[in-house]
């Protein structure tokens, strides 16, 4: 399913929704890079409420997201990872990378 | 080892499309033992990582067959073993370390640490030119548990 994207100021929310799996995270990535590469944000929420089931592909784009908006500067942040889904994050480690993951927007930008 | 109360065999071609279904397909095996909806999510992730590593890894830019077998039996046990015939894996201990991978960008390198979060066993048998298998067992202890 194709995520809904939301822009606030240099701000964007990505509401994932449906299945993330290998079978269709390249199609979840292409559609957030093309949105980040004309947007340019400074701060990018992965908003995870909608999301109905996700194995370590989902961990896969959230590390390429990463990536791709460190190199422009920006700051990262996962939200509404409960149960299985905050389970997989946790060991991901993703906290380490300064990754925030929470349930609450987080108003921090990256050093 | 007791005899199990049910088993099934899904041999499916190793297509990205297939993951959705064999997660769901093990998923409702399991559903005799009357699982959680958390045994339920903890089957499908495991399943679908298993499978994921046979497409990705076992037969790359290949297709071939992934053969799954599960069985359940009286104690509540959950047995899923998920086999191809692909390229195997060279250094199985490696293969397993969380975040190792040889899946490029956006592979994160955690089937296996899933797999064993997930699971209560996890087993892995490889040999390189001949395929792998991955065998893991689930213990649904089931919702009636709590009417003790």
């Amino acid at each position: 399913m194709k995520p809904e994207i939301v822009k606030e100021d240099s701000r964007i929310t990505v509401k994932l929704c449906g299945e993330i799996d290998h079978h269709n995270a390249a199609e979840i990535r292409e559609h957030i890079d093309r949105d980040i590469a004309l947007k340019k944000p400074t701060q990018v929420i992965l908003d995870f409420s909608g999301v109905s089931f996700m194995d370590s592909s989902g961990i896969g784009l959230i590390m390429g997201r990463y990536r791709i908006i460190r190199e422009n500067g920006g700051a990262l942040s996962v939200r509404h990872s409960g149960g299985s889904i905050g389970r997989m994050l946790s060991l991901a480690g993703l906290s380490r990378l300064g990754i925030s993951v929470g349930g609450e927007e987080v108003e921090k930008t990256n050093q | 080892m007791k005899k199990p109360i049910n088993e099934m065999r899904l041999v499916i071609p190793s297509t990205s499309a297939n993951e959705s279904f064999a997660r769901v397909a093990v998923a409702s095996f399991a559903s005799q033992l009357d699982p959680t909806i958390e045994d339920i999510t903890d089957i499908k992730t495991a399943v679908s990582e298993a499978v994921t590593n046979c497409i990705v890894h076992g037969y790359k830019n290949t297709i071939g067959y992934i053969y799954i077998h599960a069985k359940i039996f009286e104690d509540g046990r959950l047995t899923v073993k998920i086999r191809d015939t692909g390229c195997g894996i060279p250094d199985v201990k490696q293969a397993m370390e969380p975040l190792f991978t040889t899946g490029g960008e956006d592979r994160a390198g955690l089937g296996f640490a899933v797999m064993e979060s997930f699971t209560d066993k996890l087993r892995v048998n490889s040999k390189e030119g001949r395929g792998t298998t991955v065998t893991m067992e689930k213990n649904i202890s089931g919702r009636q548990a709590d009417e003790r």
